[in-house]
């Protein structure tokens, strides 16, 4: 059982601002596809969330965002935490999840389990956390796509090796297909399905 | 201070903001795709810019820089009006020029000045669905845009061919983004077109009575529709603006008197304004300082 500590503190100290200025870290994160950004300000979740994975589902979860967590976030201060602080509730079903929250090192589901909108619907997807080992120094991937002039290039370390080939096959269902966060301490990068990831060739 | 209950920070309440800020964050991973969200009544009637000023409250911080415009221009009655609802309910600063501003909340133009990679560019959008006039059933548009099935507009533009001799859509021209989805640019003049295709700066559009939120991401391909035969073109203006003598730019009709007296002006007044100040001058402008 989680302590009473854990569940109740660790909000945004400043909820209107702090929630403005990490919601334009995202919208400016999916508008630039792999540029890295700092959140200035942000709570104190308990482990094993991140403090930037943390800031996302205060400013985005409440009562219409059922939320998938793993087994060991289920498990932990987690649930309770992000439904004391963003009327949130969390779900078992992948389908049904908004939002997913995956902490460091857990074991990835493919993205095609989760809700990945419909064809006319597309705009329905859930939107994955995935907290990574660090957002720079792994595998060098080049990105294309809308919000990248030319091409980019993303040094995400920690991601399982099947990460690129679940991408690929998110890229190929558009205009279906999940959108990713990915977090490490204060920093986040987004990846909304348009994006195009390729090994960048030696 | 007075002890009047105060708004929350940019009037809306954060479970709307809530709502719309993930309406906006899957609007941009869907370049074009209309996303539905909860419309809210603001204390504007509809029509007046509602899906504007709700994009706008939800994405707008104390550290930004506003400006509103109405048809290019910042001093008509709905630019006022909405700059002033939000130096009131956020606050925050506003400005006319358009190289300092971080947000620009538009009615139907983009600025002439090219925009840059820290602003966004906020639409106000009456009819959101560009299908609509061709298809009224949401069902079917809906439908339409699931299956890319986008004949109907190209017939529509080859009738416009076949009745005029080109195409005679001026405004709200059809565009196609990113290959995918056709898109309504709001009633823009043509003209603008072009300043979406790759453009630096983020553009989201908001269409209040319609209940939708769609988002050009920057560096993202918009493409005019048209025909390899009948290409896309936008307008000309034989005479440069009368105040600033501007070529290239958006020129509005000013009538003078019962005459037939007419002058063309840039519709973009801050554009126009700059150039007076460097000095540029256009015939009635000279006209009128050798008047005084």
């Amino acid at each position: 059982m989680a302590s009473q500590s854990q569940i109740y503190a660790g909000a945004f100290a400043d909820p209107v601002f702090a929630a403005q200025s990490v919601f334009r870290c995202l919208m400016d994160g999916f508008a630039r596809p792999g540029t890295i950004k700092h959140l200035e300000t942000t709570g104190t979740p308990p482990a094993p969330l991140s403090v930037a994975a943390g800031a996302v589902a205060l400013t985005l979860c409440d009562h219409d965002t059922p939320i998938w967590l793993t087994s060991a976030l289920g498990k932990s201060a987690v649930p309770q935490w992000i439904s004391f602080h963003t009327g949130a509730s969390a779900t078992v079903s992948k389908t049904d999840a908004r939002f997913a929250f995956i902490e460091k090192g857990a074991a990835f589901p493919g993205f095609d389990q989760f809700s990945l909108g419909t064809q006319e619907y597309p705009d329905r997807s859930t939107t994955l956390v995935i907290e990574v080992e660090a957002l720079t120094g792994g595998q060098v991937l080049t990105a294309k796509g809308p919000g990248i002039k030319g091409e980019t290039e993303i040094a995400v370390k920690g991601l399982p090796d099947v990460f690129l080939e679940f991408w690929t096959s998110n890229r190929a269902i558009f205009p279906r297909g999940v959108d990713l966060v990915l977090t490490a301490g204060d920093r986040l990068v987004c990846l909304p399905r348009t994006t195009r990831l390729s090994l960048k060739e030696a | 201070m007075n002890d009047l209950a105060t708004y929350n920070f940019a009037y809306l309440d954060e479970q709307t903001k809530r709502m719309i800020r993930r309406a906006i964050l899957k609007a941009i991973a869907i370049p074009g795709y209309q996303v539905p969200f909860a419309s809210r009544e603001m204390p504007m009637p509809y029509g007046w810019g509602t899906g504007g000023v709700q994009v706008t409250a939800s994405i707008l911080g104390p550290k930004d820089v506003l400006k509103v415009i109405d048809q290019g221009a910042d001093d008509t009655t709905n630019a006022v009006s909405i700059r002033a609802f939000f130096q009131k309910v956020a606050n925050v600063a506003v400005t006319t020029r358009t190289k300092e501003a971080t947000i620009i909340q538009t009615r139907h133009r983009i600025p002439e000045e090219k925009l840059t990679e820290g602003q966004i560019l906020v639409y106000q959008v009456p009819i959101p669905e560009p299908l609509r006039f061709l298809e009224p059933r949401e069902t079917e548009t809906r439908k339409m845009h699931a299956l890319e099935e986008y004949g109907l507009m190209h017939v529509k533009l080859y009738e416009d061919i076949a009745r005029n001799g080109h195409i005679a859509t001026t405004y709200a021209y059809p565009v196609k983004v990113e290959g995918r989805y056709v898109m309504d640019p709001s009633p823009t003049p043509k003209f603008d077109n072009p300043k979406m295709h790759m453009s630096e700066a983020l553009q989201l559009f908001g269409a209040g009575r319609e209940k939708r939120i769609y988002a050009v991401p920057p560096y993202t391909d918009v493409v005019s529709l048209d025909f390899d035969d009948h290409p896309f073109e936008i307008q000309s203006f034989d005479k440069p603006c009368a105040l600033c003598g501007a070529e290239d730019v958006y020129l509005d009709e000013v009538i003078l008197d019962d005459k037939g007296g007419r002058m063309f002006v840039c519709s973009d007044t801050d554009h126009c304004e700059d150039r007076r100040a460097c000095g540029h001058a256009g015939h009635m402008l000279a006209h009128q300082e050798a008047a005084e």
